[in-house]
């Protein structure tokens, strides 16, 4: 019965086919579906077997059924022996009934993998073809292991025909892709990369993919396929269209080879041979040649095909960075696309346009297309074309063209899709601050952003205009002015408030002179916003009435009053009336000179990085960016503040205890002493940013204590607004009555007792898990056991610093006889002076107790002081040891040089002692933020554009000791391919260079 | 209040479509068909929500009606309007079919603006609306013959009209009733009830009052204490063939066409009305108690070795010899990898269905106290799968000439007083029909 002229015809099949499209409800083909089952059911049943061609058919039907949604329990047996069969179309349906059907079913599977077997060695290349498509295809975890080794096998013998070379190459891609781990590199690589010298095209192709991808996992095995890519791409570039027949797909030669190709020469850095490398600038020029050719054809496909060559010609340009006349050409390029009539053009356009912005060779030329790019973003009809618009722009900017920009963003804003307008806020904000020439044009600019898109303006946005309004005492007069006008728009949004607040707070004397701006009129400007606020807003206008009162007595009557009334000295919000009783009674008993004192304007905050730009990064893409970075970032900035107030102790504005006047940043108001509060140092160590809701035990002054203030600020995140965070706990470091009212402690004044150096008790071994931590940030927790925990806080300035160390009990009960005593080894002596002040014996149960350290780098050292501490604890004695983190580089002083001075110094610092050099594997993920981070963290100034690869990072800065200055040059080459790090240190001294070349290799 | 009436085809094709309310647009139609005719998965709740929109519907053979609206109505209320829908449709032209509502959408149209007012349901009485909504024609109506529709329309007795007169006054009562039964492998009755209707079909002159009697209990109990009421068994048209000799039945609850006086069965729990000229329904009851199982299934079913397993049911009759049950059919479930069926049964034809993966015994005729019996040998095909056969029950169809809820008519009397005929001269026919309704036995 079954004959071979009845071939494919399967009339039964198509019969249930027709019946099934035939059925008018579910219900019927339910019913037809059941019936066939049962046909089939009975004949695989019967005892007579069954011939080829009608095993073939029902397994079809199963096949059928089953993609019809029904579950198919039965028939693998049948496919399997179709796997057997000679005939192609008979095997065919059984590869494709195991593709499709296929599960880890442990008695086929050996079945099915010796079916397989069979055919990958039967030399007929339709069966071997056939075979290499069914591993592809199911791909799983089983056919990996079983076929890992015989498929490279097969791809590179010398006798495969070209079609299952092909197959070969596509399944072997598969492989890898579903289990990289089983297909391991052998002899076979160096031959899979000759694959690219193949006559048929379609070998090269698959062959391309297949080593595209194994080149990303092992770059230094397939390094040889570049001059083979070159070759090809060049062949395939330079051919007549009619050359490649079967390949020239609407007049464009082998366009898919050639993505490819291009996509290949990505995965390496330009060729270094010289001879290669100008076959490839020449291969890219005839690509962007043939982009100026008038079009073969109308058809869309020929210009599809043209431009996918072309992005990615482009895209190969800006990997490789370094031929300017390339980068430029393709700028140009791209900006014909830029008004093409293709939505999608125009959309890629822009994107590479991106990407080429940030390279310096083509910045200018992409600076010429700021008009259509601004006309793009009015007019563009698709939302993701503009947001691309928006990125370009942001990505064009310079000092040069920055008011343009920012002015053409700042108006789009006003009609921008709700999507994107956060995102243009932030940009808007980080450009206005970057490029800022005139403080009073950023000022504007801020505040109409608010104005334009205040729910859009993030906190970290408002934040950084007060921390810069603070800073530049030119600007004060100016936004206090300008806020002024602002607000008396009738209805203005709260963000606008909130600036407003804090700016009149702080700066509103500066405008009282004026009798349209008397203080009377800003207050009542102020109140009358006062009752449309939420409570943070009106906690921080509570905040500048106090501060009114300070700065204009003449408005006291008045500003009492409102705090007296009971919507304040009742509110329901326990931060609210806090901040009224205790603002009214400070007002009302302390002297003018302690308001004046306790009231006193804010100092310059510590210059940090913009938190706005780390807010963009993380909405841009949370995976680029690591979060230790951020905060980094702001553990770097704060120290970098206190550090500041520490090295002029003279002045009252900038004592660390002086944060007790900055009202407005309740961050500092404080408990009294007598009424310790525990917290734990880790959480007075991370300053956040994020509002947590407001916790009632937060804030009484006790003002009744007299002139003296015993002062331990302690960080109150729901009120920390600034984020500054950088408040210290200063429980025993109550100065004495007698110092009156003076808050200063001045810590380097002779009250310190320099801590008795005592023979430590011998104690266990010292604990240096966290050491490598602090290499590169100054806070953090150092050391935790079940009992302790000990967090640190430092400061560096030239050759001295300050650590705080927090000793936190996590016990409830007391810790007696509590000593700690640092201990400098040997040598270490000579070279470093710590003084530890003396500090409570007792630690109260969840208690916390502060230790103030000074140091004094008296010369380079390499050992690091260890911390004893002894205490008792429930009648046993504890001892613990710590190694304190402080290495040569916290007295590292940033130095900031251009590329030029840079080089001359390099050169100067050439002698082979000077030079320490190290090449690393990375511990961690290679990420440029992350390192950046690190480097900055490590105490040098990070240098931009001084090395000719903008991968690498250059840094520079003075190590300060007492005795010498040591400069300090160092370069940092990542290699991400090969995750490696090269590292050169350049000093004067070669026990320096050493030195911090070992403390900054532990850190990638 | 429904927002708006569509009727679809099988395809999804809208046949009818008539929006009552602003709310609903046009895209509703498409939602229906889009998320329940065409849902992936059979959509088998009749109400659906879709977009704040919620989607009545019911399907008569293949034609879904849904019913839409965006208010919170009382579902009962749309689905007994959707149901009444289909019965006015079925009075007028017959099945509701695709072809029959192709052919008669202008009258559709027509009763569905009479019967529903912005979403509000009208007189629906099929008596009612045949008198001013023909398929003659426009046929000339006297001024006369107007106003007594007007009258009878917005009067007090909306479902007849005056001046029927028959020249022989017939009266036909069915109790028609489904028992439905899931019972245990070993017997036990896990649950049953019976859901009954009483049909008439009166041809009665005038306008009679109606009383219509059952054996409810609470009438009975009533009855027999009091002693008085000297109409038991007297007029009792009874035919019931329940073998157990019980007086009186327990009806869970009932439902009554509007024609009965609700107050008069609230205060006597008598059952009084003037009867629409034709077919209709006068009541609806559910009985849980007492049922008599008309049938018991006794299956028997034991697997031999993997490819193998044989089935045993047996049937035996639970009533008087002297009834016959008919439409017998037995349906026994297989399991899904079955590749072949032998059959043996004493009586009646069986066959392997392999489309409803069912072996279907069917039974012409069986008197009562009988018992049969059939065997079947169930050939499996090893599959790879481990799934055990989840077993659904042997299901069972049949109807029989009684009542299983035991229910007996016991009086139908009719009284007119203008005419002058009385009880005796109603030629009344009353029978009894028990069909079943979901009858399953475990095995």
């Amino acid at each position: 019965m079954p004959a071979v002229s009845k071939g494919d015809g399967m009339r039964g099949l198509a019969v249930f086919i027709s019946d099934i499209r035939n059925c008018k409800s579910k219900e019927a083909e339910i019913k037809r579906i059941n019936k066939e089952l049962a046909n089939i059911r009975s004949k695989f049943k019967g005892d007579k077997a069954l011939d080829g061609y009608s095993k073939k058919k029902y397994v079809c039907k199963l096949l059928f059924i089953f993609l019809l949604g029904h579950d198919i329990d039965f028939g693998h047996m049948e496919a399997v022996n179709l796997l057997s069969s000679n005939k192609y179309t008979e095997k065919q349906i059984g590869y494709l009934f195991i593709s499709v059907l296929v599960n880890s079913n442990s008695d086929l599977i050996s079945l099915i993998n010796n079916a397989i077997k069979n055919d990958l060695s039967s030399r007929n290349p339709t069966f071997m073809n056939l075979a290499l498509h069914c591993i592809a295809n199911v791909g799983s975890r089983e056919m990996a292991e079983a076929f890992a080794a015989e498929v490279p096998r097969i791809l590179v013998a010398g006798d495969t025909m070209d079609s299952v070379k092909q197959s070969a190459a596509l399944c072997l891609l598969r492989l890898n892709r579903t289990s990289p781990d089983l297909v391991l590199m052998g002899e076979w690589t160096a031959r899979v990369v000759h694959l690219l010298n193949d006559q048929h095209l379609g070998v090269v192709t698959a062959a391309t993919s297949l080593i595209t991808t194994l080149a990303q996992k092992s770059p230094e095995d397939f390094k040889t396929s570049v001059s083979l890519a070159v070759a090809r791409l060049s062949r395939i570039v330079s051919s007549a269209s009619t050359d490649l027949q079967d390949y020239t797909y609407y007049f464009v030669a082998a366009p898919w080879l050639s993505v490819k190709l291009l996509r290949l020469l990505q995965c390496y850095p330009p060729p270094e041979d010289g001879a290669i490398r100008g076959r490839l600038t020449e291969c890219l020029e005839t690509i962007l040649n043939k982009a100026q050719e008038p079009p073969k054809s109308k058809k869309v496909q020929h210009s599809n095909a043209k431009n996918a060559v072309l992005f990615e010609a482009i895209s190969l340009i800006i990997h490789h960075d370094s031929e300017p006349t390339l980068l430029v050409r393709a700028c140009n390029q791209l900006g014909q696309f830029l008004q093409h009539r293709e939505t999608n053009l125009r959309y890629l356009a822009l994107e590479s346009m991106c990407t080429l912005a940030s390279s310096e060779f083509s910045h200018e030329a992409v600076k010429t297309h700021i008009e259509t790019v601004i006309n793009a973003l009015k007019s563009e009809r698709d939302v993701s074309v503009r947001q691309r618009a928006v990125d370009l722009l942001y990505a064009m900017c310079d000092r040069s063209n920055a008011k343009q920009i920012v002015a053409e963003m700042l108006s789009y804003l006003e009609t921008a899709d709700y999507s994107i307008r956060e995102e243009i806020v932030l940009k808007v904000a980080i450009l206005a601050e970057k490029y800022a020439v005139d403080y009073t044009w950023y000022v504007d600019t801020i505040l109409n952003l608010i104005r334009f898109a205040g729910d859009y303006v993030s906190d970290e946005v408002w934040y950084r205009v007060i921390q810069i309004v603070i800073n530049r005492d030119e600007v004060q007069g100016y936004a206090a002015k300008t806020v002024f006008e602002a607000l008396q728009a009738p209805a203005c949004h709260e963000n606008l408030v909130k600036v407003g607040g804090y700016i009149l707070g702080e700066f509103g004397n500066l405008i009282a002179g004026d009798s349209r701006s008397s203080p009377l009129i800003q207050f009542d400007l102020l109140h009358s916003k006062f009752h449309l606020c939420s409570v943070p807003t009106r906690a921080l206008l509570l905040s500048a009435y106090i501060k009114f009162i300070n700065l204009f007595p003449e408005v006291k009557g008045t500003i009492q009053e409102v705090l007296r009334s009971d919507s304040q000295l009742r509110n329901a919000d326990v931060e609210l009336q806090q901040r009224a009783v205790e603002y009214l009674r400070l007002s009302s008993i302390a002297s003018t000179d302690i308001l004046a004192t306790v009231l006193e304007e804010m100092p310059p905050f510590p210059e940090r990085e913009s938190s706005i730009l780390a807010k963009l990064k993380r909405k841009k893409g949370p995976g680029n960016l690591h979060p230790d970075l951020d905060e980094n970032r702001k553990e770097r900035s704060a120290n970098g503040g206190t550090a500041d107030h520490s090295s002029t102790t003279s002045n009252a504005k900038s004592s660390p205890l002086s944060f007790v006047g900055d009202l407005l940043a309740p961050a500092s108001t404080a408990p009294p002493t007598n009424r310790p509060r525990p917290v734990s140092s880790s959480y007075l160590l991370q300053a956040p940013l994020t509002p947590i809701p407001p916790q009632a035990s937060a804030v009484p002054v006790l003002l009744s204590a007299g002139p003296l203030f015993q002062v331990a600020a302690s960080p109150t995140p729901s009120t920390d607004l600034l984020g500054l965070g950088s408040t210290i706990t200063t429980q025993n470091s109550a100065p004495p009555a007698s110092k009156g009212t003076s808050l200063l402690v001045d810590v380097f004044s002779e009250n310190i007792a320099a801590f008795p150096v005592e023979t430590p008790v011998a104690v266990g071994p010292v604990a240096d898990e966290n050491f490598s931590r602090f290499v590169c940030k100054n806070n953090g927790v150092l050391y935790e056991n079940q009992l302790l925990q000990i967090g640190l806080k430092s400061e560096f300035r030239q050759n001295l610093g300050r650590m705080y160390v927090f000793f936190g009990n996590k016990t409830s009960t007391q810790f007696m006889n509590f000593a700690a005593s640092v201990v400098c080894q040997d040598t270490l002596q000579a070279q470093l002076n710590v003084h530890a002040k003396p500090a409570d014996p007792t630690v109260d149960g969840g208690a916390q107790l502060q230790q103030i350290l000074n140091i004094e780098c008296m010369s380079d050292f390499v050992d690091a002081p260890v911390l004893n501490i002894q205490f008792r604890y429930g009648g046993t004695l504890q001892n613990v040891a710590v190694k304190l983190p402080i290495t040569l580089n916290k007295f590292f002083q940033p130095t900031e040089m251009t590329s030029q001075d840079f080089f001359q110094r390099w050169k100067q610092l050439g002698a082979p002692q000077q030079e320490v050099q190290k090449i690393f594997k990375a511990k961690h993920s290679m990420d440029t933020e992350v390192t950046k981070a690190k480097i900055m963290g490590f105490g040098a100034a990070l240098l931009d554009g001084v090395d000719p690869n903008p991968s690498n990072f250059v840094g520079a800065g003075v190590i300060h000791t007492k005795t010498t200055q040591v400069g300090c040059l160092l370069r940092l080459e990542p290699n991400t391919q090969a995750q490696m790090y090269r590292l050169t240190l350049r000093t004067s001294r070669d026990t320096v260079s050493q030195r911090l070349c070992d403390l900054l290799s532990e850190q990638f | 209040m429904i927002g708006g009436l569509f009727i679809y085809n099988h395809k999804g094709e809208v046949l009818i479509s008539r929006v009552y309310r602003d709310d609903i647009g046009r895209n509703a139609v498409d939602a229906f068909r889009v998320n329940v005719i065409h849902a992936r998965q059979q959509v088998r709740s009749p109400v659906t929500n879709i977009a704040r929109t919620s989607f009545f519907h019911v399907k008569r053979s293949n034609i879904w009606l849904a019913a839409v609206t965006k208010q919170n109505v009382n579902a009962a209320m749309v689905f007994e309007f959707l149901y009444k829908m289909c019965d006015v449709m079925a009075a007028y032209f017959g099945k509701v079919s695709e072809e029959n509502i192709k052919n008669n959408f202008v009258l559709i149209y027509e009763l569905l603006d009479e019967i529903l007012d912005f979403g509000y349901p009208q007189n629906s009485e099929t008596g009612a609306l045949k008198t001013f909504i023909t398929q003659q024609g426009i046929k000339g109506q006297t001024k006369e013959e107007q106003s007594q529709i007007t009258s009878q329309v917005t009067g007090q007795i909306g479902w007849r009209r005056e001046g029927i007169k028959y020249r022989r006054n017939e009266l036909f009562l069915d109790v028609l009733e489904s028992v439905n039964l899931l019972m245990s492998p070993q017997g036990q009755v896990l649950s049953a009830h019976v859901s009954g209707r009483v049909v008439m079909k009166s041809y009665l002159s005038g306008m009679p009052e109606c009383k219509f009697g059952m054996n409810d209990k609470i009438v009975i109990d009533k009855a027999g204490k009091g002693g008085v009421t000297d109409e038991v068994g007297k007029s009792d048209l009874g035919g019931g063939g329940s073998t157990s000799g019980k007086q009186s039945i327990a009806i869970d609850d009932c439902t009554f066409n509007q024609c009965v006086r609700l107050s008069k069965f609230d205060s006597e729990r008598s059952i009084s009305f003037i009867p629409p000229d034709g077919e209709y329904e006068l009541m609806r009851y559910r009985t849980t108690k007492d049922i008599i199982l008309p049938f018991r299934v006794i299956p028997l079913v034991r697997e031999v070795g993997r490819t193998k397993l044989e089935v045993k049911v047996v049937i035996k009759s639970n009533f008087k010899p002297s009834l016959l049950a008919q439409k017998i059919e037995v349906r026994i479930p297989t399991p899904l990898n079955t590749s072949g069926v032998q059959v043996i049964c004493m009586k009646g034809k069986a066959k392997y269905k392999a489309s409803e993966n069912a072996i279907v015994w069917k039974i012409k005729r069986m008197a009562g106290m009988k018992e049969s019996q059939i065997s079947a040998e169930i050939e499996l095909l090893p599959t790879n799968d481990k799934k055990k056969w989840a077993r659904p029950p042997i299901s069972m169809n049949f109807e029989v000439p009684f009542a299983p809820s035991g229910l007996k008519v016991r009086y139908l009397k009719v009284f007119e007083s203008k005419l002058n005929y009385s009880d005796h001269d109603v030629v009344k026919w009353v029978r009894y029909i028990g069909r079943s309704g979901i009858y399953e036995t475990r095995c």
